[in-house]
């Protein structure tokens, strides 16, 4: 844990250095105007639109250095702790959901929600929850329908159904 | 004033049976619209928005249909509390202050306490602000009036200084977190110079070839508060919870049946202070335009916690820290009907929406609206009382099924709120985008959970960000740069002056702490 | 594809019962019905009283469904049109951001003549207003008092080179002034900042600062239209004081770049039907709103008259290049 403090608090500072950076970007439809012009007080004495953003992301800057002396001196919790930041069954259980999660994204991205969701809840109620194949496709087949009354028919939230939209055009017909 | 007799008169219209009818549809709809995360008040009444067209059709007025508006806006706020604290995921930015008790007192097998509490703190803030917008509305349209740019930055700033403990004992993580989330508040557009900001991934990145891969106009339209507060709590709450409980949740069988929730009933007075709080900062902070439900209800936390003799226990499962949250976002959000109806000037989204409402149905709201549709306003007033005493028995009754999803297993209530994270970001916005982001920002968040870096404040910043920036920047904008602008206006001037004192309040603590330390030890 | 044209003569026939063989077209899932701004303004309001129309009036077979993608000034809805995966089933309502944002930020490489131009709704109108207790009641006082008070004078309205901005301009440099401009979010928080005297001016919608208007808070001192306005008969035109300048707000509706003609047909159809009806008709002559519909290429021909004007008047105040 102690090496994890270190590291989070070098790649916050380095966040923040970039968000220094893009904030003071000029725009776009005119280059001649310099980089980090806009994070001061413009002539008519009001902040740019750089302000805010850039100097907070300073403090945020010195913060992180806070972090560091602190892990230097260890004096916060995390940089005192001989713990590991993440176990084995953290590690794993991360990569799992996690994992699952990108996934059940792209399945929604390509198979539209209600597949994703049916997919998704098979996976992990099935294979991560071991629950019986009943149970897991009992909730899997129920929550997607449930949903599509919810907010396709009675929310008007059109939910995208990527290539399996032809198989609802029946279902418009009839609910919507 | 003929208010008492206008009230009763309206009560009684409230309670003809078409209007009672679509009270209770409404406030039931609001209440699950509302308990499902990413849909909030806003949504349940822009969506059923053309419905009341038809029942305007059928009743004839514009009353019927404003009720049923009204009834969900209640019923949503009720429901806003349900997801805090039996999920852990705010709904709406209303309900965050909730999870900061609700979700603790829901993992100890309190849920039904945090329930009964927030039901019932939810209606007597509610009752509090009707009862001062029947009697005041006009006089206090004239003070939200006097609220300009350079009082709604001070009032900000008052909203941070309230809540600077809230980030726990690490000083620097606590500032990195609201500084983060001040500034994705920043990210996509800004109204003043009118130019894109912080839109990563164009082509003047870092990376050009990267500027392909995804379409970044997303951000066009700015991190939104429900995509980092889901990923926060929707993912990033729940993968930690899997991983320090090794997945062997465990939540005390809560025993639910009628006793326990009168015995639950029967504690409420533990929470009459935060009650108290709730109900009059709520109600004042609401009707300024431009603040909304969100900003009374942090800060009615942030000051209940504040005057507690007993601090350490927010945050750990105290019920004033979810009577106060709730009874003000209930008292705001009838408050920031009154900018609304009696100046036509929206305080919150959802009141954005009413207005419309109001427009199509023909009424112009405004200074006149209280003089000139006395049939309008009196019905719709009386329904306020009506409705809200509907939503919370409708409330109470519902949640012994609200528990009943706590007790599932919790391999089936993780991948549900997973899936209920990813709809509700998608209904929210309407967007995959922001459903990337919100996972992206959900693992982030996991990863500093883990070593102690408070997310609240960064939740926090990036709902009071958009309004702070802009008119800090506006009022700047007035002064021709002056800071004075904030110390020497009437209103703002004492506001900005307790915002400060109170933020360096701890620090002056923490100095007085350490030199007296020091002294002692020499 | 050929299973989903076998759902759609299935559809069209169990929906009209018709027996000949050619069908006009129809949208065959709910309609992706974006909205150039945010909740509660003045384009939400409109875009959400056509859809009441359109649901009230059953004038569509599905749903419009509205989302509200108000990001950079609307180029989230403008890269959303044209990304858009099946044009016939997108539409949105714009505003003249519709012009501006595309000049002023090429990188979002936007075209607007390939939109479908589905039609205009109306014009909305801007005025000129002050606060009655500036004791200003017509013009001349106006522009007295502002060149007295120089860039002491402020001005609020909605974002940043936007309409209300080129209005202010044009004040600056046809009478000398030197007002000061405060950009808000929205045209409601000017109309209320302006009854509350945080700002002494405006250029609101009528629609906007009408509750003021009667309830006697604000007063109109001039009408940026060609004639004056039958809603405010004793208010005077720009064009009246001597410069000649007219400045008006689109309210169009659009079909996505892409979208086919037999769509468009049927979406220009629909909302002539809207135009026409009681509601819409009423809301227009209530809020003080212009213009006639406008279709095909009368339309397109306003959108390059008006893209042009835009381009000038942006390129005169420094905004592009």
């Amino acid at each position: 844990m102690r090496v994890a403090e270190l590291v989070t608090a070098i790649v916050l500072a380095l966040l923040s250095v970039y968000l220094m950076w893009k904030s003071g970007e000029g725009p776009s439809w005119d280059p001649t105007i310099a980089r980090f012009d806009n994070i001061g007080f413009d002539e008519t004495g009001a902040p740019g639109s750089g302000f805010w953003p850039f100097w907070l992301s300073l403090v945020m800057f010195f913060s992180s250095i806070w972090v560091m002396v602190n892990w230097w001196k260890r004096t916060s919790p995390p940089s005192q702790s001989d713990q590991p930041y993440m176990d084995g069954y953290s590690w794993k259980m991360m990569l799992l959901v996690g994992g699952g999660l990108f996934a059940f994204l792209g399945l929604i991205e390509w198979l539209g929600f209600y597949a994703g969701i049916f997919l998704f809840l098979v996976y992990y109620l099935r294979f991560l929850g071991r629950h019986t194949w009943r149970r897991t496709l009992l909730i899997a087949v129920l929550t997607p329908v449930f949903c599509f009354f919810f907010f396709d028919v009675a929310m008007r939230i059109v939910l995208p159904k990527g290539i399996t939209e032809p198989l609802f055009l029946p279902l418009y017909d009839i609910f919507l | 004033m003929e208010v008492i007799p206008s009230l009763v008169d309206g009560i009684f219209q409230a309670l003809m049976p078409i209007n009672l009818g679509l009270c209770v549809v409404g406030v039931v709809v609001g209440l699950f619209v509302g308990a499902m995360p990413g849909l909030g008040s806003v949504n349940g009444v822009a969506i059923l928005l053309p419905f009341t067209f038809v029942i305007q059709d059928l009743t004839g007025s514009a009353t019927s249909p404003m009720i049923f508006l009204a009834a969900i806006y209640y019923g949503a706020m009720y429901g806003g509390a349900i997801s805090s604290i039996t999920l852990g995921i705010p709904g709406a930015s209303t309900a965050v202050a909730t999870t900061f008790d609700g979700r603790p007192l829901a993992l100890q097998g309190k849920a039904e306490l945090a329930l009964v509490t927030a039901a019932i703190a939810s209606f007597i803030g509610a009752t509090v602000a009707n009862v001062f917008f029947t009697a005041f509305a006009p006089p206090l349209a004239s003070v939200a009036l006097k609220f300009g740019n350079p009082e709604i930055f001070a009032l900000m700033l008052l909203a941070f200084s309230t809540f600077i403990g809230l980030g726990g004992d690490d000083i620097p993580k606590t500032i990195i977190s609201i500084a983060l989330g001040l500034v994705l508040a920043t990210v996509g557009f800004d109204i003043i110079t009118g130019e894109p900001r912080l839109q990563f991934g164009d082509p003047l990145d870092l990376f050009p070839a990267t500027a392909d891969w995804i379409d970044t106009t997303g951000f066009s339209h700015g991190i939104r508060f429900l995509v980092l507060a889901i990923g926060v709590y929707g993912i990033g709450e729940m993968i930690w919870t899997i991983n320090s409980t090794r997945g062997e949740v465990t939540m005390t069988e809560a025993n639910v049946n009628f006793r326990s929730v009168m015995s639950a009933i029967k504690k409420f007075p533990q929470a009459w202070k935060g009650t108290t709080i709730g109900s009059f900062l709520g109600f004042f902070v609401g009707i300024l335009p431009a603040a909304g439900a969100t900003p009374g209800s942090l800060m009615s936390y942030g000051v209940t916690k504040m005057v507690s003799k007993d601090k350490d226990s927010y945050g750990k499962g105290n019920v004033n820290g979810v009577a106060a949250p709730e009874a003000a976002n209930n008292s705001a959000s009838t408050g920031a009907m009154l900018p609304m109806m009696t100046l036509g000037i929206p305080g919150s989204p959802t009141t954005a929406v009413l207005l419309a409402g109001m427009v199509i149905w023909g009424l112009q709201p405004g200074p006149l609206l209280f003089s000139e549709q006395p049939d309008f306003v009196w019905p719709l007033i009386g329904s306020f009382y009506v409705s809200n005493l509907v939503a919370v028995l409708v409330n109470l009754a519902f949640i012994p099924i609200f528990l009943w999803m706590l007790r599932m297993p919790f391999t089936i209530l993780a991948p549900m709120i997973f899936v209920l994270s990813v709809i509700g970001t998608y209904a929210a916005y309407q967007n995959m985008f922001d459903v990337w982001l919100m996972l992206i920002f959900g693992i982030g968040a996991y990863l500093l959970r883990i070593l102690d870096y408070p997310l609240a404040p960064a939740v926090l910043a990036i709902v009071l960000g958009p309004i702070a920036e802009p008119t800090m920047r506006q009022s700047l904008l007035l002064s021709d740069g002056s800071f004075a602008i904030f110390f020497n206006r009437p209103i703002a001037g004492p506001i900005t002056v307790i915002a400060i004192i109170l933020l360096f309040l701890p620090l002056a603590k923490v100095i007085w702490d350490k030199t007296r330390g020091k002294t002692s030890v020499a | 594809m050929s299973y989903r044209k076998a759902i759609v003569a299935t559809v069209a026939g169990l929906a009209l019962g018709a027996v000949g063989v050619a069908q006009a077209w129809e949208p065959t899932k709910p309609v992706d019905f974006v909205i150039m701004a945010g909740k509660g303004g003045g384009a939400d309001k409109m875009a959400r009283l056509m859809q009441s129309i359109v649901e009230k009036e059953d004038l569509a077979n599905r749903p419009l469904v509205p989302t509200n993608k108000s990001g950079g000034s609307g180029a989230e809805a403008l890269v959303h049109m044209k990304s858009a995966s099946d044009p016939d089933h997108t539409i949105m309502v714009t505003l003249n951001s519709f012009f501006t944002t595309p000049l002023r930020q090429p990188g979002l490489d936007v075209d607007i003549m390939q939109f479908a131009p589905v039609g205009r709704m109306a014009e909305d109108t801007f005025l000129l207003w002050v606060h009655k207790n500036e004791g200003i009641n017509n013009f001349e006082e106006f522009l007295a008092e502002a060149e007295k008070r120089g860039s002491g004078w402020v001005m609020g309205g909605t974002g940043k080179n936007s309409e209300d901005n080129i209005i202010t301009d044009h004040l600056n440099d046809a009478y000398g002034l030197s007002i000061k401009y405060i950009p808000y979010k929205g045209g409601g928080a000017v109309a209320k900042d302006l009854a509350g005297e945080q700002i002494d001016s405006s250029v609101n919608n009528p629609s906007e600062a009408l509750g003021f208007y009667e309830s006697g808070d604000v007063i109109p001192l001039v009408a940026f239209t060609d004639e004056r306005l039958p809603m405010f008969p004793d208010v005077p035109t720009l064009k009246e004081t001597g410069s000649d300048f007219s400045y008006f707000m689109q309210r169009s509706v659009v079909g996505a770049p892409g979208m086919s003609d037999e769509a468009l047909e049927y979406y220009t159809g629909l909302f002539s039907k809207v135009y026409e009806s009681g509601d819409w008709q009423e809301y227009k002559s209530s809020k003080s709103l212009m213009g006639d519909f406008m279709a095909g290429s009368d339309l397109t021909g306003y959108w390059d008259t008006q893209r042009s004007r835009h381009e000038t008047i942006l390129k005169a105040s420094g905004a592009i290049k």
